[in-house]
């Protein structure tokens, strides 16, 4: 065989190789998914949206009260972790100091990689052991920390791409700082702070090993916010390990409303930054 | 950028700009001072929260600090009754299980992300591509929930019989096919990981400069041999970032592990045999520590995962950071 | 900018909107939420008397996460929860420890039992060594010759044996691990007891749910569970022999002869170990199961919400008992519960209103 054969041999290969590992590696992913919806689909019911869950081993019952648990403890989180890190990321992207901006570009990015587990034993010593309580108001902190590297990072990202010649412009015009960024910064950014915070949901909404010794989770609905509550993950968790049937169900139907929650908001974050990645030239 | 002090009010008026726009100059430096105030106290509160945890995180381990010094991470004996406390299985367990999910993970990912950023067709790469960070959303709870219901049974019917046959002269292949156990964690982490080295990995890929592909091209190089030569040489730390960052994320992944690992601290060749993880150990038993220590003992596992998956992940980050400052920040 | 602002304020108003769900009718005006946590092994019938209660006294809400014995001890001792439940007494020094006084108040008896996951599920008959050598690991096979003599004519695969034992601190454990100290000198020696012991072998499954749904998806597993959770997820349960040399069924009969003894001579605070009993029908791993509450209470309301909760429990309650599996008090103790209930008190002022 002529050397540029075997070249162009070797690049066939090759090409077949990668492929073949995006197979491997789409296949059971989609397989997952697949049969989740399969398992899931046929688990749901009226009575899953609707109902508080049943005494143990009795059928029927549902897991309204995890679902509206689930979205308090969003809600939550959302209050402190949004702001904050809108907040910080503004900061990080126009300070022109050189030191604490990169520590904390630093410390979000190494956050985020901190086991969520970890937050959890974080806000039980904070919260839970001095108010002598399990609390939603615990569960929402430790998603809130979890929250705030992902806002913090996307908002400085997009606050950066707006154009300085902008912001000079408005600057040019007398206005003070906070309302260039009020008014000029922030509605430029917004699609992108909004997928931000979108993506930042879709991972809290997901999150069980925090919430396990922080929310704790309820049988009831919750009425304050200083006492346990029920989380959807948390609910599929303590399904999936019991021996009965119908639990597993539960757990199934639980894990499919949970993952389109995550799903709707991780596509709505992809469609409202599309023509921003187009823009930059590496999306597509 | 300009200062708002420099931009003087009078070149305003001449351009005639709505009064209302033009604030006097004391309310601007006084909201310009409460802007800032609030900045910067935004990214304080950040700063402290995670330095909080780190001097929490000590502050609880105390006791075991104390009582067992660096003999925890060296002794295995985990033993609440008579509060013996060593942390080396879950150690162990934690490395074996990221090893083996990354050993399959590595290969996969990075192959799929040359795939979608080198190699494939360009009408395939965006749905592919957006597949893939979907499914890195996907819960670490609904993994589990398949592995124990559809992959576990798999494995101890089928997988494990079929290597104990085959490979059984192997000590890793050896023992009682329980489903359950280290084999169906390292799987199930490396399903999880996947995605996220992909996306990582294709985001630095896509940072190397379009030059360097059109010098090799220009020279005549098939595109796997420009993929070789002048985009993976280039990109290499970046490569290496992404797979500390999966590692990262391995170590420290919770949930499913927790549902398919078999929770058993010990330290077994095999990979049919069931371990346990620090994160496990500490989603298992930290309500129900009955005493001081075992408590304390189950912050230090916990302090131990925070400081080594911080190494890791700086360790990724600075690597990741070294190919172009343009790398998009991935997230789960 | 407006529309961020809206998304913002929103996300921010979700707490508060969301923190009113819609409204389950019927429902009481004001809620009382009551938190427990604890023990696995009770948790069907405290569940089923927690939803019976609500329909008794439906201001009232009974929260009660199963977490395991151990956590029950651990969480009423930081008093992050209003009672505690466990099924292994707690040690003088744990008791030590609480910032208070603490009761033990016996709910129920439940039998601890061994279930498996064999083809056709036969009723197997185990001796105590055997069981031991099981959990020890010196048996390794279902067709070992000891489990096959004490089985003469059942069909035993030659599998090995999957144990399965609890992962989390368990009062199910500590009740089993009490029975195998109690006739195995070496489990004494090698493992000993407690609510989270060092398990020689075997995999671990989270909460008696855990080791149940284990054993039920591994064929070739053998574990303890709680009778109630054998039962109702039609898994077969193992006659164990016992102090008299008989093999017993654990039922609600033979766990309630277990107790006969102890009925006799109760010690005041109700920590007593009823393994390895002695009468003739005696199933000889069984249990009294506790909730754990401090003597004086910190919230007027809510101690009397619970004052009153454990008179029903020890009462009315006791009647919901034997459809769940669980062995009712036996009368004389009711009557030596219902008076230490008498004694929580809440400024040193008694909570239970005289009946």
């Amino acid at each position: 065989m002529s050397r540029i054969a075997v070249r162009r041999a070797t690049n066939a290969a090759m090409n077949i190789l990668a492929a073949l590992a995006a197979l491997v590696v789409i296949l059971p992913l989609v397989l997952i998914l697949g049969f989740l919806i399969f398992r899931g689909s046929t688990a749901l019911n009226v009575a899953f949206f609707v109902h508080l869950p049943t005494p143990v081993g009795e059928p029927g019952g549902g897991m309204a009260n995890a679902i509206t648990g689930s979205l308090t403890l969003i809600g939550l989180a959302a209050a402190g972790g949004v702001p904050l890190g809108i907040l910080g990321g503004v900061y990080l992207a126009q300070s022109r100091d050189r030191r604490l901006p990169w520590l904390c570009r630093f410390l979000a990015d190494v956050l985020n990689g901190v086991p969520s587990i970890v937050i959890g034993i974080f806000a039980y010593t904070l919260i839970v052991l001095p108010m002598r309580r399990f609390s939603a108001l615990a569960g929402g902190v430790a998603l809130g920390v979890i929250m705030l590297p992902i806002i913090l990072r996307t908002t400085e990202e997009l606050v950066r791409m707006v154009p300085a010649s902008l912001q000079e412009a408005a600057l040019a015009l007398g206005l003070p700082q906070w309302k260039v960024v009020l008014h000029v910064v922030l509605p430029t950014a917004r699609a992108g702070i909004i997928t931000g915070v979108m993506v930042a949901v879709a991972r809290i909404a997901g999150e069980t090993a925090p919430l396990l010794f922080t929310a704790f989770g309820n049988r009831f609905w919750h009425r304050r916010l200083d006492e346990p509550i029920a989380a959807l993950p948390l609910q599929i968790f303590s399904y999936a390990i019991s021996p009965f049937d119908d639990w597993h169900r539960q757990a199934w139907a639980g894990a499919l409303v949970l993952i389109s929650l995550v799903l709707v908001m991780s596509l709505l974050a992809r469609l409202a930054t599309k023509g921003l990645y187009n823009r930059r030239g590496t999306y597509g | 950028m300009l200062k708002s002090e420099l931009a003087g009010a009078s070149t305003a008026e001449r351009l005639s700009v709505p009064r209302s726009l033009v604030p006097g100059r004391r309310r601007g430096v006084w909201g310009d001072r409460l802007y800032q105030a609030a900045v910067r106290a935004a990214v304080l509160v950040f700063v402290v929260v995670v330095l909080g945890i780190a001097a929490l995180l000590v502050y609880a381990a105390r006791p075991a600090l104390a009582a067992f010094g660096w003999r925890f991470l060296v002794t295995a004996d985990w033993d609440p009754v008579a509060e013996h406390f060593g942390a080396l299985p879950f150690v162990y367990g934690t490395l074996a299980s990221a090893l083996l999910g990354m050993l399959i993970a590595v290969p996969l990912g990075v192959g799929t992300a040359i795939y979608l950023a080198e190699l494939a067709p360009f009408w395939i790469r965006p749905p592919v591509a957006f597949l893939v960070e979907l499914l890195a959303a996907i819960p670490s709870v609904v993994y589990g929930l398949w592995g124990i219901f559809v992959l576990a049974p798999l494995l101890r019917s089928w997988v494990q019989p079929g290597l104990a046959r085959g490979l059984g002269f192997l000590p890793l292949f050896q023992g009682t096919p329980y489903g359950v156990g280290m084999l169906a964690a390292g799987i199930i982490l490396a399903i999880m990981v996947v995605p996220f080295i992909v996306a990582v990995s294709r985001e630095v890929l896509l940072a190397v400069p379009t030059q360097q592909r059109e010098a090799a091209l220009a020279l005549g190089a098939t595109r796997w041999e420009t993929t070789r030569l002048a985009v993976l040489r280039y990109a290499r730390s970046g490569l290496l970032g992404a797979i500390l960052l999966g590692l990262g994320r391995a170590l420290g992944e919770t949930m499913a592990v927790t549902m398919v690992i078999g929770n058993r601290p010990e330290i077994a060749l095999s990979l049919f045999a069931p371990g346990y993880t620090m994160a496990s150990v500490i989603a298992n038993e930290f309500t129900e520590a009955t005493s001081d220590l075992y408590l304390a003992a189950l912050i230090e596992i916990g302090l131990l995962l925070f400081v080594v998956t911080v190494a890791v992940n700086a360790l990724a980050r600075l690597l990741v950071w070294s190919v172009g400052g343009a790398v998009k920040e991935v997230r789960e | 900018m407006r529309k961020l602002a809206i998304v913002l304020v929103g996300l921010a108003a979700l707490a508060l909107v969301v923190g009113s769900p819609l409204p389950e009718p019927p429902r009481a005006a004001a809620e009382l939420l009551i938190n427990g946590a604890g023990a696995t092994f009770p948790y069907p019938i405290y569940s089923k008397w927690f939803d019976e209660y609500a329909k008794v006294q439906p201001t009232l809400r009974f929260n009660y996460q199963s977490i395991g014995s151990g956590g029950g001890i651990r969480q009423i001792t930081e008093r992050t929860v209003d009672f505690g439940a466990t099924d292994g007494p707690m040690t003088d020094e744990q008791l030590a420890k609480a910032p208070g006084e603490l009761f033990h108040i016996p709910t129920v008896l439940g039998a601890v039992v061994a279930t498996y996951n064999l083809p056709g599920n036969p009723s197997l008959r185990l001796t105590p060594d055997i069981l031991a050598d099981i959990f020890l690991g010196k048996i390794e096979k279902w067709n070992a010759s000891r489990i096959q003599a004490a089985n003469p004519g059942v069909a035993l695969p030659g599998d090995p044996i999957i144990v399965v034992h609890r992962s989390d601190g368990s009062g199910t454990t500590y009740i089993f691990a009490d029975y195998l100290a109690k006739v195995s000198h070496e489990w004494e020696q090698k493992v000993g007891r407690g609510t989270s012991v060092k398990w020689p072998v075997g995999l671990g499954g989270k909460g008696n749910e855990g080791v149940a749904g284990q054993i039920k998806s591994t064929p070739g597993a053998l574990g303890y569970v709680e009778l109630a959770y054998a039962i109702k997820n039609q898994l077969p349960v193992g006659a164990i022999r016992n102090q008299a040399g008989q093999f017993i069924v654990p039922t609600i009969e033979s766990t309630t002869a277990a107790a006969a003894g102890a009925a006799r001579n109760m010690p005041a605070d109700f920590r007593v170990s009823l393994t390895n009993a002695s009468g003739e029908k005696a199933y000889p791993i069984a249990s009294f199961t506790w909730l754990l509450v401090y003597k004086e209470q910190t919230d007027e309301a809510k101690g009397k919400a619970v004052v009153n909760f454990l008179y029903w429990a020890a009462t009315d309650g006791q009647k919901y008992a034997a459809d769940l599996l669980y062995a009712p008090l036996p009368p004389q103790i009711a009557k030596q519960v219902e008076a230490k209930v008498g004694q929580l008190s809440f400024h040193g002022k008694p909570l239970l209103v005289a009946r």
